[in-house]
């Protein structure tokens, strides 16, 4: 048992809602086994259907997860830092994009901070602290990630050079 | 040298084959790891999650005595599975503090009646708050507070055994 559980690290809300699914779509299989009236199935699938719906409405999210700022120049601020925050459960994707449980809690956090006079650029620094570079999609310059902006101009040194001394041949 | 130059792209792309299958074979570890680990503990104050047991904040960190912070969920399968090795620790006075992430109380007295209860507070972190203060980056999550407040140790997803050992090493060494 321990391995699966070992597997299944870092379990994110799937699990449960998955679950609340399952529970919901059972009472169907039972109806149809036990030749009651077919309607009811119809009404338990859409009572379930209505119930995954209204799932996100009824999970309490955090303030301003999904919710713009009223400040225009203040939400675009934060749209444009969301989307180079790294979503940590779903790495490779921003938080603006995920639909993590702490992915809208980082947005949430984000707007907030935002809303209450900080840069954007003071909040990335704290997330930074927190998590290291890791969690910018913004790498600072620093001396593992000099390369990334060296290497450009070195290979184009090197592509110019290649191609002067081949032009060169050709006379 | 002509010879050697004549080779080299073939001795590039079986080097660059070689990463690449090695890559494949030997993934690279994804886990997030705390930044805040060796650095003291931020200030926050959570809400009791319940009427029975209080709330978790800084003040009760850092009073000379170590304490764990535990972060989990209702909803988090691993965190069943954790129990059993967190009531190990309470059974050998391991303080721990529970940190609830996106639950309900109902949930969470839910959880404790079925699967035990090692936990002396319950703190309630509806928004990730102080979990993301601390750098954590999911459920379950393990943070060993020492007596100055300060963060020593993450253990990301559900403790182990051999963890479990660490943990009480260090908790017996600091005290």
């Amino acid at each position: 048992m321990r391995p699966l559980l070992r597997f299944l690290r870092h379990a994110g809300p799937v699990p449960a809602s998955a679950g609340r699914q399952a529970s919901r779509l059972k009472p169907l299989w039972y109806d149809l086994r036990r030749g009651r009236p077919r309607h009811k199935a119809g009404v338990t699938i859409v009572l379930g259907l209505l119930a995954t719906l209204a799932t996100p409405a009824l999970a309490q999210q955090a303030p301003l997860a999904d919710v713009q700022l009223s400040d225009p120049v203040k939400e675009a601020q934060a749209k444009a830092l969301m989307e180079t925050i790294r979503c940590v459960e779903c790495q490779g994707q921003a938080i603006a994009d995920s639909n993590a449980d702490i992915a809208a809690n980082m947005r949430s956090l984000i707007r907030q901070r935002i809303k209450a006079g900080e840069s954007p650029a003071q909040v990335r620094a704290w997330l930074i602290q927190r998590y290291g570079d890791y969690i910018s999609y913004d790498p600072p310059l620093g001396s593992a990630t000099w390369p990334l902006w060296a290497a450009p101009v070195v290979l184009l040194v090197i592509g110019i050079a290649i191609a002067r001394s081949s032009f060169r041949r050709k006379r | 040298m002509r010879r050697v130059l004549l080779w080299l792209p073939l001795v590039l792309f079986a080097a660059l084959f070689g990463l690449v299958a090695l890559g494949l074979f030997k993934p690279a570890d994804r886990t997030v790891r705390s930044a805040m680990v060796d650095k003291p503990l931020p200030d926050f104050a959570l809400p009791a999650m319940l009427p029975t047991k209080p709330g978790v904040a800084r003040s009760s960190f850092g009073g000379g005595k170590p304490r764990l912070i535990n972060i989990f969920a209702s909803w988090c399968v691993p965190c069943i599975a954790e129990v059993p090795e967190l009531a190990k620790l309470k059974a050998a006075g391991v303080p721990i503090d529970g940190v609830a992430i996106n639950d309900t109380p109902e949930a969470i007295q839910a959880f404790l009646d079925r699967n035990g209860d090692p936990y002396q507070r319950i703190g309630n972190d509806k928004t990730s708050q102080l979990q993301i203060a601390l750098g954590s980056s999911g459920v379950p999550e393990t943070f060993l507070i020492d007596g100055r407040g300060r963060i020593v140790r993450q253990y990301v997803s559900n403790l182990q055994p051999d963890q479990v050992e660490d943990i009480l090493k260090t908790w017996r060494g600091m005290r």
